[in-house]
C-alpha cells in the first residue's frame, strides 16, 4: 500500500519552501490521562507553509499532540501558541484558534443529517457569517477542487469512504484555514480509495498550506513533507527531513518502526 | 411461495385459495400456533358480539332516564344529556362556545406545528403560531376583554382543561428537559450535580405527590398574602415532572450521537451552542422520537391526576355528570367509556404521528 502511494503521488513537482515565520510553537507540553503520561515535554515549532508528517506506533501520543493544537485535548503543563494566540483555558482564544485551524479526522465525521453542500456551508455561514449564496459558491468551488461537485446534493451516507474524506477536506477548506491538521486521514479507507484522498492532500501541500499530518503513508511523507517526526511513548524521538529520516534514521526505535512498516 | 406456484392457473388459483394457503402458513403452521389461533377466534366470538349488542344494538342515545331504563344495553343517553358538562365542566353554560373555540384553535395549532416539523422551511412558523395562538386561547378562556365576561379559571374544566394542561406542559417541559439533559452531561460539576439531583428526585416520586406538594406545601413557603393560582400550580407541577422524564429520554439520544460529531463542529470553529443546535440535537432528537412521544402520551393521561387538587379535567367532569343527578349514577360505565374513547383518540393519534414523523425524517437520508 505504501509503495503504491509513493509511485502514484510522486509527480516530481518541487513544493514551495516554507517561510521562517513561526506559526505553531509548542514548548514543554505535558499531558496525562490519569496516571498515564501521554505527552512528555513536547517541544515543536512549525513555520508557516511547512508540511510535517508525524508517525509512530499506536499509543505514542501523535494523535493527542495534534488534537492539542486545536484544543480538542487539553494539556496540563507547558505552552502551546498557534498563530500568535496562546491556547489555554480562555474560550475566546480557543475559538479564535479553531477558526484558523481545521482538522480532518480518521472517520471523516461528516454530519449525516445534512447534504454534502450543507456540510460545507455550515461553518462559513455560522462562524464566518457569510451570506448563504456566497457560502454555496465557495462550497462548490472547493467541491470541484476535490473533484466531487456532482455529489453536492447527496447525503454523506450515500458516498464511498474516499468520497466522504474528500468532502471532509473540502469542508475544512471552506473555512479557509491557515493550518490544517490531518489525523490518520486514510486509515479508515479501503485500499483503493487511499490514492484519491492522498492526491488531494498532495495538491494542498503543493499550494503551500501549513499541514500537520499524522499518517503512515510514507510515500506521502517522502513526496511532500518538509520534516518527518517520529514519536514513541509520548516523546518526539526523531525529527528530520524525509530523505535523512528514511535513509539514515538515528534512533533505534525509529529504525525498528521503519523496518516494520516498510517491510511489507 | 412454492405452494402458490403449484396451484393450477385459472379460477382454481383464486384469492380464497390464496387466503387458505396464507392461513395455513401463518396461523396453523404448528400445533401450538393452531391452538393459539383457535383460542383467539373463540375469545373474539365470546367478547365481540356481546359488546356490539351492549354498545350498539341494545343501546340508546335518547337523553332521558326513562329511555335508558327501558333498554338492556348501554345508556349513551347519559353522555348525550351531559355532553356539555362532560366536555366543558363548570364553565358558564352560555359561554361554552368560548372553550369550544379555544379548543379548536389549540388543536389547530397543534396540528399545524406537527405538520410543519418534518419540513425545514415550515419550521420557522411554529413559534409564531404559538405566540399568536396562546393569547387567543387565553382571551377566549379568561375573557374580561373585548366584551367577553371574565371567567375565573377555577370554572374551567373538561377537555379544554386537559388539552391546555398537556400542551402547555409539553411546550415548557420540552426545553426544560433538554436543558436538564445537557446539564447532566455538563463538565461543570455544579450544573451537573444540580441536574442529576433534580432528575433523580423527581423521578423518584409519583406525579400525584408532586401535584400534592405543588398544591398544598408550596403555598406554605410563599410569603403571606402571595397566592399562586391552583391551576398554575398544577401546570408547573406537570411541567417539572415531565421535564425530568424527558431529560432522561434526551440524554439517551445525546449519548447515541458519536463524539466525533461534536469534535467536527468544534474544529470548524462552531461554539458549544451552535454545535448543539445545528449538529448534535437534530441527530439526537431524531433518535428519540418514539420514547419522547411515549412520554407525551403518558403525560397526557397523567393530567387526569389533577383531580386530587380539585381541578375538573375530562375524567373528573364525567364524575361530576354522574353525580349531577342520582338517577344517572348507575351509568358510570358509559361515562368512563366515553372519556376513554376521547383519550384513546388523542393518544393513538400521537402514536401514529410519531410513526409518520420517523418515516418522514428518514426519507432521502440513508446512513
Amino acid at each position: 500500500m505504501t509503495a503504491t502511494a509513493t509511485e502514484t503521488t510522486a509527480t516530481g513537482v518541487v513544493t514551495p519552501p516554507p517561510s521562517n515565520e513561526e506559526v505553531i510553537t509548542v514548548s514543554k507540553a505535558n499531558k496525562w490521562y490519569g496516571n498515564f503520561h501521554v505527552l512528555k515535554d513536547i517541544d515543536l515549532t512549525v513555520n508557516r507553509g511547512e508540511r510535517i508528517v508525524i508517525c509512530g506506533p499506536s499509543g505514542s501520543g501523535k494523535s493527542t499532540l495534534i488534537r492539542c493544537l486545536n484544543r480538542l485535548e487539553t494539556y496540563q503543563s507547558g505552552e502551546i501558541t498557534v498563530d500568535g494566540i496562546l491556547l489555554g483555558d480562555d474560550v475566546k482564544n480557543i475559538e479564535a484558534v479553531r477558526r484558523e485551524v481545521c482538522m480532518v479526522f480518521q472517520h471523516f465525521n461528516l454530519f449525516p443529517h445534512m447534504t454534502v453542500l450543507e456540510n460545507l456551508t455550515l461553518a462559513p455561514i455560522w462562524v464566518r457569517k457569510m451570506p448563504k449564496k456566497q457560502a454555496n459558491e465557495l462550497a462548490m468551488h472547493y467541491l470541484e477542487r476535490v473533484r466531487i461537485s456532482e455529489q453536492a446534493l447527496k447525503f454523506p451516507g450515500q458516498l464511498s469512504g474516499g468520497q466522504q474524506q474528500r468532502v471532509a477536506i473540502a469542508r475544512s477548506l471552506c473555512m479557509q484555514p491557515k493550518i490544517m491538521l490531518f489525523d490518520e486521514p486514510t486509515s479508515a479507507l479501503d485500499p483503493e480509495m487511499v490514492k484519491e484522498v492522498l492526491d488531494v492532500m498532495v495538491e494542498l501541500a503543493k499550494e503551500g498550506m501549513t499541514m500537520l499530518c499524522v499518517t503512515h503513508e510514507m510515500g506521502f511523507a517522502k513526496e511532500v513533507a518538509d520534516r518527518v517526526i517520529f514519536m514513541d511513548a509520548g516523546q518526539i524521538v526523531e525529527m528530520a527531513e524525509p530523505q535523512e529520516f528514511f535513509a539514515n534514521p538515528k534512533n533505534e526505535r525509529t529504525k525498528l518502526f521503519l523496518s516494520q512498516i516498510l517491510s511489507h | 411461495m412454492t405452494d402458490i406456484a403449484k396451484l393450477p392457473p385459472g379460477p382454481l388459483g383464486s384469492s380464497s385459495q390464496r387466503a387458505v394457503i396464507w392461513a395455513r402458513k401463518n396461523l396453523f403452521n404448528s400445533w401450538f400456533n393452531s391452538i393459539l389461533t383457535l383460542g383467539s377466534i373463540a375469545a373474539l366470538f365470546w367478547i365481540i358480539p356481546p359488546m356490539i349488542e351492549w354498545g350498539i344494538t341494545n343501546a340508546t342515545l335518547t337523553p332521558s332516564i326513562e329511555a335508558c331504563r327501558e333498554v338492556t344495553g348501554a345508556c349513551w343517553g347519559f353522555v348525550n344529556a351531559n355532553l356539555r358538562l362532560i366536555l366543558f365542566g363548570t364553565y358558564p353554560y352560555d359561554e361554552q362556545w368560548r372553550p369550544l373555540l379555544a379548543m379548536v384553535v389549540l388543536v389547530g395549532i397543534i396540528i399545524g406545528s406537527l405538520g410543519a416539523v418534518p419540513y425545514a422551511g415550515m419550521r420557522k412558523w411554529i413559534i409564531p403560531m404559538w405566540l399568536v395562538g396562546i393569547p387567543v386561547i387565553a382571551i377566549l378562556m379568561w375573557g374580561g376583554v373585548l366584551g367577553l365576561t371574565y371567567v375565573q379559571n377555577s370554572y374551567w374544566g373538561g377537555l379544554p382543561l386537559t388539552l391546555i394542561l398537556s400542551s402547555i406542559g409539553i411546550i415548557f417541559a420540552f426545553p426544560l428537559g433538554l436543558l436538564l439533559a445537557l446539564g447532566r452531561q455538563s463538565s461543570m460539576p455544579a450544573i451537573k450535580t444540580l441536574s442529576v439531583v433534580y432528575i433523580e428526585i423527581i423521578r423518584g416520586v409519583p406525579l400525584i405527590t408532586v401535584l400534592f406538594m405543588a398544591s398544598v406545601m408550596f403555598p406554605l413557603f410563599l410569603p403571606e398574602g402571595v397566592t399562586i393560582d391552583k391551576l398554575l400550580r398544577a401546570q408547573i407541577g406537570i411541567i417539572l415532572f415531565t421535564a425530568a422524564y424527558l431529560a432522561e429520554v434526551f440524554r439517551g439520544g445525546l449519548q447515541a450521537v458519536p463524539n466525533g460529531q461534536f469534535e467536527a463542529g468544534n474544529s470548524l470553529g462552531l461554539s458549544y451552542w451552535q454545535s448543539m443546535r445545528l449538529i448534535i440535537l437534530p441527530q439526537a432528537m431524531r433518535l428519540v422520537i418514539p420514547p419522547t412521544v411515549g412520554s407525551f402520551i403518558s403525560m397526557f393521561k397523567d393530567t387526569t391526576l389533577v383531580v386530587i387538587i380539585g381541578l375538573f379535567d375530562l375524567l373528573n367532569t364525567v364524575k361530576l355528570a354522574l353525580r349531577s343527578d342520582p338517577a344517572w349514577t348507575r351509568y358510570y360505565v358509559e361515562g368512563y367509556a366515553f372519556a376513554a374513547a376521547i383519550f384513546f383518540l388523542f393518544c393513538y393519534s400521537m402514536a401514529r404521528y410519531a410513526a409518520y414523523l420517523e418515516k418522514e425524517l428518514r426519507k432521502g437520508e440513508q446512513r
